[in-house]
């Protein structure tokens, strides 16, 4: 291993090894209520968790971890393409310090410069609903990739729906670093293999597991508190009334970050979570810039949502969208324009960041304006 | 006494040679057909019986027997009822001289005498030129189809009856003229111009027309996907007289080509409960599929994500090959298969689409939905087109451009592409060696560059661009590439992922 990897003290790794080797038997202690129980148990010390997890085979499992030699560590890391940093170390972030149950150390994948000063500020925790609806899809990729181009680190879960959605969007414009339950080598859930990769190339992926380990119940609120704690905001997109989403929320709140919803419609189930965190006092989260003013200050950091100018036959096309028309003939129909005019005119807009494209060949608009006495940045309905 | 007659049996869409050898003898009267002969050639026997004795010839009270040599192979279809009617009156003396020793005999009997159409008159006559053969006896109703074949004789015969006279030499039948195959769209095609409005869907179907790309349609029901697609034969340029002769083989070897119904660009549109034999051929021995059936026209999966997985993933090889083997126990058979693939979908299972906000689909649903359209044979889709609901407007509007002015268009830019690729190839077939060497104007090249680093574009979406805009190019009669064909393609192109 070479000096210039990051590297932690064999204790705290042997913690993260240990958490794995109990994974099932904490899955049987916190079966019935695992996202209230595992934030607590973690913070026991190793002898005590052994204790309460698995009595049984207690001094089974200790012998184990403590057989573990420092070079085995360092080569099961080398072997899965993994890193390290502990709470010893100076890599480790200023934010999990703040946390009475923070993890010992982290095993990671990726660019240790992620982490390198990487202060609560600098960070927000998207999270939200796997069973997202179009809405918050959108709204979270919005935020991602507006946010991660504001220079915000995007931390989420690379869960379904939201999470994915936020890193997607991240990951075209800045940084994000995606928090597993898992080992960081484990690319959980599978459909979102290639996100995963993505991410291990040019940003991050941590967790408090070791390579290799299998995703438990409990170890998703368990790396809820991980991301609670990196951010200095956590912004709920959508989540029902009782949601893992809404956990890592609470957590937030506990460690006294920032707390920030997106509204939704007061009668979407789907919204039901971040409305009633409007209600109990969180921050509205509109837009990428709602965010920015909440963790920065008002002001402090202006949204630079000022595109390339556009041609008068663009612009009327841009308006089109604008107005509800959706695909290529809607756009067509609407200016009266032949049909390869305004294929033209549509990929010229999606090209300059005006437009998206989904695989349906539906046409959404960004928050980019044009660069004077443009439209509102608003997104279509 | 023994006698002999050719005939032949249809494997797939080509026929292979039989001969019939009748023994007749002394013993109890029987008659046995032997040589792996399938029902329908069994129940021969009846028909040629009641035939022969209402023609008024004597059925000889013998001992019968027909052999079908070669004995291996299968035998199938009620087409070798004329020949072993022959033999057999060759055999009990009842025909002149040699008989019809020397001409080959298909058809069908009735009870009566009279013939009846059979399937793969053409193959079989085609077979019997290849055979040496001088003439090829069909009915009547197949003459003009057998006709076709060039280079052979051939006999068309009402019935049984007249085979006396041929023999004999003392009488011969009108020479048919043959089928005239129609390479233009018969009358009363569906034309284009019933496509009102929806200018963006029109210039899809021209696009896919002229480079011989697939084609993916997305949008609600009733928005006109089936309407459209059911158009793309009439803007297909004219089949060239090679094609329309491999259309109209396996059009006859299905039984489809006497009553006229099969001429131009055949479009099929088989329903999405199909199977995979039904889409690519099977059975034993094997019979043409869809795929088979569309060759040279258009084949249109409605609903796609309905269809059976094992069916779609047929698809794939058949698709990149034009021809689809299908190996059986008793020996492979090729089949060409070198057809347009136009798909249709709803955007999710209740149609709406996830942005209408009355749509209830839940979104790991709509990820199922659609991940069938994102596997293999997704990757062979070249365009998409997002189809909406035309407005009321649109619907009362003015008809459209009419098939035969787009179709010349096409058809022109067919021809560039002829000339570019080597006759018969479009641009969909090129390869990625040829895809890159297209002339691009500087600024296309940079649009491309930018979307392709932009978008992360994979290697293949950056040649279906290429492609796709070759095509556009062509069809504005453009050598280079210029920046609107390319801003064009990149539109039209199928998107990999959200």
């Amino acid at each position: 291993m070479t000096d210039r990897a990051p590297r932690a003290c064999p204790d705290c790794l042997r913690r993260s090894w240990l958490l794995a080797l109990l994974g099932p038997y904490v899955e049987k202690l916190a079966t019935s209520a695992p996202g209230s129980r595992s934030p607590e148990l973690l913070r026991l010390a190793n002898e005590d968790l052994v204790a309460v997890a698995a009595p049984k085979v207690a001094g089974q499992l200790l012998a184990r971890i403590e057989a573990l030699g420092e070079e085995e560590l360092e080569q099961q890391l080398a072997a899965a393409g993994c890193w390290a940093c502990c709470r010893h170390t100076d890599l480790y972030p200023v934010g999990l310090r703040d946390a009475a149950d923070a993890p010992w150390a982290l095993i990671a994948r990726g660019d240790p410069g992620l982490l390198e000063g990487l202060e609560p500020f600098g960070a927000v925790t998207i999270v939200g609903a796997r069973r997202a609806t179009s809405y918050g899809r959108e709204i979270g990729r919005d935020l991602g990739r507006e946010l991660a181009a504001a220079g915000l680190v995007v931390v989420s879960g690379l869960a379904f729906g939201i999470d994915a959605c936020a890193h997607r969007g991240a990951v075209d414009t800045g940084r994000t670093i995606a928090v597993l339950g898992c080992g960081p080598d484990v690319a959980y859930p599978t459909a979102h293999r290639s996100l995963w990769r993505r991410i291990c190339e040019t940003d991050l992926v941590i967790s408090e597991q070791p390579p290799g380990a299998a995703p438990w119940r409990w170890t998703f609120p368990a790396r809820n508190r991980i991301m609670a704690a990196l951010a200095g905001m956590t912004v709920v997109v959508e989540a029902a009334a009782r949601s893992g989403s809404l956990i890592t929320a609470d957590l937030a709140a506990d460690l006294g970050r920032d707390l920030g919803a997106v509204p939704g419609p007061v009668n979407s189930r789907a919204s039901a979570g971040p409305n009633n965190l409007l209600a109990g006092g969180a921050c509205v989260v509109r837009d990428a810039q709602d965010v920015l003013d909440a963790l920065l200050g008002p002001g402090a950091r202006r949204l630079d949502r000022h595109g390339p100018a556009l041609d008068p036959t663009l612009a009327e096309t841009l308006a089109a969208v604008e107005s509800g028309a959706a695909t290529c003939d809607a756009v067509a129909t609407a200016l009266h324009l032949p049909g390869p005019a305004a294929a033209a005119a549509l990929a010229r807009l999606e090209l300059l960041g005006y437009l998206t494209c989904s695989t349906m060949g539906v046409y959404t608009r960004t928050m980019q304006t044009p660069p004077s006495g443009g439209p509102p940045a608003t997104s279509a309905p | 006494m023994l006698a002999t007659a050719r005939t032949y049996t249809l494997d797939g869409i080509i026929a292979r040679p039989v001969r019939v050898e009748v023994d007749v003898h002394r013993g109890l009267p029987a008659f046995a057909i032997v040589g792996l002969p399938d029902t329908a050639v069994r129940e021969a026997r009846e028909r040629v019986r009641a035939a022969l004795v209402n023609c008024g010839f004597d059925f000889p009270l013998q001992r019968i027997v027909v052999n079908l040599a070669p004995a291996s192979l299968r035998k199938a279809g009620p087409g070798m009822d004329l020949a072993i009617a022959a033999a057999l009156l060759s055999a009990s003396g009842q025909l002149p001289g040699t008989g019809l020793a020397d001409v080959a005999l298909a058809g069908e009997l009735a009870l009566d005498g009279a013939t009846r159409p059979i399937h793969g008159a053409l193959a079989i006559a085609e077979a019997a030129r290849e055979g040496g053969v001088e003439a090829v006896v069909v009915p009547t109703e197949n003459g003009a189809e057998a006709a076709l074949a060039e280079g052979i004789e051939v006999l068309p015969l009402d019935g049984v009856s007249e085979l006396p006279a041929l023999a004999a030499g003392e009488w011969r039948p009108e020479p048919p003229q043959p089928l005239a195959l129609r390479s233009e769209p018969p009358p009363g095609t569906p034309d284009l111009a019933d496509l009102r409005g929806q200018p963006h869907l029109r210039h899809s179907l021209e696009v896919a027309a002229a480079g011989g790309h697939s084609l993916l349609m997305i949008g609600p029901p009733g928005a006109g996907k089936s309407l459209a697609a059911s158009r793309l034969p009439s803007i297909l340029p004219p089949l060239a007289s090679a094609e329309a002769l491999e259309v109209a083989r396996i059009a006859s070897a299905c039984g489809r080509l006497t009553d006229g119904t099969a001429s131009g660009r055949p479009f099929r549109a088989p329903h999405h409960t199909i199977s995979a034999a039904g889409l690519v051929g099977g059975g034993s021995p094997p019979r043409p599929g869809e795929i088979t059936l569309a060759h040279r026209g258009v084949l249109f999966l409605d609903e796609l994500c309905e269809f059976p997985r094992d069916a779609l993933e047929a698809l794939r090889a058949p698709l990149e090959a034009g021809q689809v083997s299908l190996a059986r126990a008793s020996g492979g058979r090729t089949l060409p298969c070198r057809f347009m693939l136009v798909a249709a979908s709803n955007p999710c299972p209740c149609g709406r689409g996830e942005s209408d906000p009355d749509c209830a689909c839940p979104h790991i649903a709509v990820q199922r939905y659609r991940g069938r359209l994102s596997g293999a044979l997704a990757d062979r889709i070249d365009i998409l087109a997002a189809v909406r609901q035309p407005s009321a407007e649109d619907i009362g509007g003015p008809p459209g451009e009419p098939s035969a002015a787009v179709r010349e268009r096409v058809a022109a830019a067919r021809e560039r592409q002829a000339r570019r690729l080597g006759a018969g190839r479009t641009n969909a077939e090129m390869t990625p060696g040829e895809a890159r060497e297209c002339l691009l104007s500087a600024e296309a090249g940079a649009l491309l560059a930018e979307f392709y680093a932009r978008q992360r574009l994979s290697g293949r979406a950056h040649d279906r661009a290429l492609r796709l805009a070759r095509t556009i190019a062509d069809l504005a009669e453009k050598e280079t590439i210029g920046a609107e064909e390319m801003a064009q393609a990149l539109q039209l192109r199928r998107r990999d992922r959200d």
